[in-house]
């Protein structure tokens, strides 16, 4: 079993760190993990995204062309990856920041309003983590507890105040279904 | 089964020419594999080995050049035009048969070109890349895991033939991330012993000299089929490949690197259909896999080369099958990567339309 996904959004959003917390957690889950950004040109505010591949069997290629899951956190990112999406993929959007609505009808489309929730935790940046928690929420495909130590890790530097934000902001995101 | 880390590519390569035993390094900063210097920084700093970052990268060669000479493993890396710049210095080193390690995490070009993946310096890597009748021992990882495993065949292969390695990368492979297991243990670099064209100091033995040139009538030329000699055991011994379900395939896709990655995707898609499509990644390009080319040209009509240039790995696997069958290509310039798909389609075209 092989899940492809991209994530994507403004520089600043922590579109790398949500690729590469989903693959430190793909790691612990003993899963076969590829995490490949957008590198080079990238600037805070310019547009970032990655792709992580996460399998019970060898990754073939890094380079992900449709997609079984998408993320997106501005409306840029919609516009560029809704289309690459995989029939009978599903398409999470960041509802707060995306005024557009999806088009596709072939595909499952899940709103999340992931900068408001974080908002209310008191901190706009923990989006991604909203995000995050959802996203495996509805597929199963990573276990919340791993994407909390996988945080942890990714993070190993951050105050204690800021990791139990994280922990709590994918708790809410996994608390929406 | 030790834990497995996740790591970069490019921090790969460090743990691996660390663990190889290597404590020389000099480099100047290029995306995209910066960071390799930066980590080498880091790392050679608590490891207690000597990391530089030279003025330009002919400095960095030319010092290199100066580390191996005493007989010390030394690296340095690079991406294609800072490559370009170290010709002289690799044409030198190749010239005074002493073993060092160049990677090259490759960027699109010519000329400056842009930081994206790409396979475009083949070429200049498999057929000596100076001037003067040189080769460079090449080997292409396409994971993680191989970036650290081979700079320790780089060296080894590099000082039991005294000559220049190279480790052809690309911009994916350097900056993705992939679980990676420390599968040996690392050299202690006080048990490699000196080597015999070490200048360590001539006290109480006779003197040594390491050069590239001979100006007595005739020597140079001696010198060099004595060289030959050397590039023919090479050829003859060192030819590495991986090969995926070639035996009764009715296409076999070659392709290293990145492509064998995306090839090897394409290729479960096409078998997933019902063509028998194999996948035959050279792991050295030089010296290039022909052998194997050659014996599986005997059974397979068709063979598509997947690059990411306008083709240049395509002219060996003609040269190894002396187009004795049909060879197609695809290929992406300019730092453009081929997705799965892409691959795909291609193979169904050349197999005859959907299925």
């Amino acid at each position: 079993m092989t899940t492809e996904i991209i994530i994507s959004g403004f520089g600043g959003q922590g579109i790398v760190s949500s690729g590469i917390i989903l693959s430190h957690a793909g790691l612990y889950e003993s899963k076969n993990v590829t995490f490949f950004p957008s590198y080079g040109a990238e600037m805070r505010g310019g547009t970032a995204n990655c792709s992580v591949v996460i399998s019970t069997e060898p990754v073939a290629s890094p380079i992900v062309a449709t997609p079984d899951i998408v993320i997106v956190m501005n409306e840029p990112s919609l516009t560029r990856f809704e289309p690459a999406l995989k029939p009978k993929g599903l398409l999470f959007y960041n509802k707060t920041l995306i005024k557009s609505v999806p088009k596709r009808e072939d595909i499952t489309i899940i709103p999340v309003e992931a900068n408001a929730i974080a908002e209310e935790l008191g901190r706009g940046r923990i989006a991604n983590m909203v995000m995050l928690g959802a996203m495996i929420k509805k597929t199963t495909i990573l276990k919340l507890e791993t994407l909390k130590r996988a945080q942890r890790k990714r993070f190993s530097r951050a105050s204690d105040e800021q990791l139990s934000l994280n922990d709590r902001a994918l708790d809410r995101g996994y608390g929406l279904f | 089964m030790a834990e497995k880390k996740l790591m970069y590519g490019n921090h790969a390569i460090v743990e691996g020419v660390l663990a190889a035993g290597c404590r020389f390094f000099a480099g100047y900063p290029i995306t995209p594999q910066n960071e390799i210097p930066e980590f080498m920084s880091i790392r050679m700093n608590e490891i207690g080995g000597v990391f530089i970052q030279t003025e330009s990268e002919i400095a960095a060669i030319n010092m290199l050049f100066g580390a191996a000479a005493a007989g010390k493993r030394a690296m340095t890396s690079s991406s294609s035009p800072g490559i370009s710049l170290m010709q002289e210095g690799i044409s030198y080193i190749a010239g005074a048969d002493i073993p060092v390690l160049v990677v090259n995490v490759v960027r699109g070009g010519p000329g400056l070109g842009n930081i994206a993946p790409a396979q475009s310096d083949y070429f200049q890597a498999t057929r000596g890349g100076g001037h003067g009748d040189y080769f460079t021992i090449t080997l292409a990882p396409n994971s993680a895991q191989e970036l650290y495993e081979f700079p320790k065949i780089a060296f080894e292969l590099a000082e039991k033939y005294r000559n220049p390695a190279l480790i052809l990368a690309d911009g994916l492979l350097g900056q993705m991330m992939e679980p990676v297991e420390f599968s040996y243990k690392p050299f202690d670099p006080e048990t490699l012993p000196e080597p015999p064209y070490a200048l360590s100091g001539c006290k109480n033995r006779e003197r040594r000299i390491v050069r590239s040139y001979d100006l007595k009538p005739g020597k140079l030329e001696a010198w060099n089929w004595q060289r030959q000699k050397k590039y023919e055991q090479i050829v003859a011994n060192e030819q590495r490949f991986q090969a995926t379900a070639c035996d009764d395939a009715e296409l076999i896709i070659v392709a290293y690197g990145t492509c064998a990655r995306v090839c090897d995707a394409a290729a479960r898609m096409a078998r997933a259909k019902g063509y028998r499509v194999g996948l035959l990644r050279p792991i050295t390009l030089w010296p290039f896999p022909s052998n194997i080319l050659s014996a599986l040209a005997e059974k397979t009509d068709h063979f598509l080369v997947v690059e990411m240039n306008m083709g240049q790995m395509v002219d060996d696997v003609k040269l190894a099958t002396e187009c004795s069958k049909k060879i197609f290509f695809h290929g992406r310039p300019g730092g453009g990567v081929p997705t799965p798909p892409e691959v795909y389609g291609k193979i169904e075209t050349i197999l005859g339309g959907a299925r």
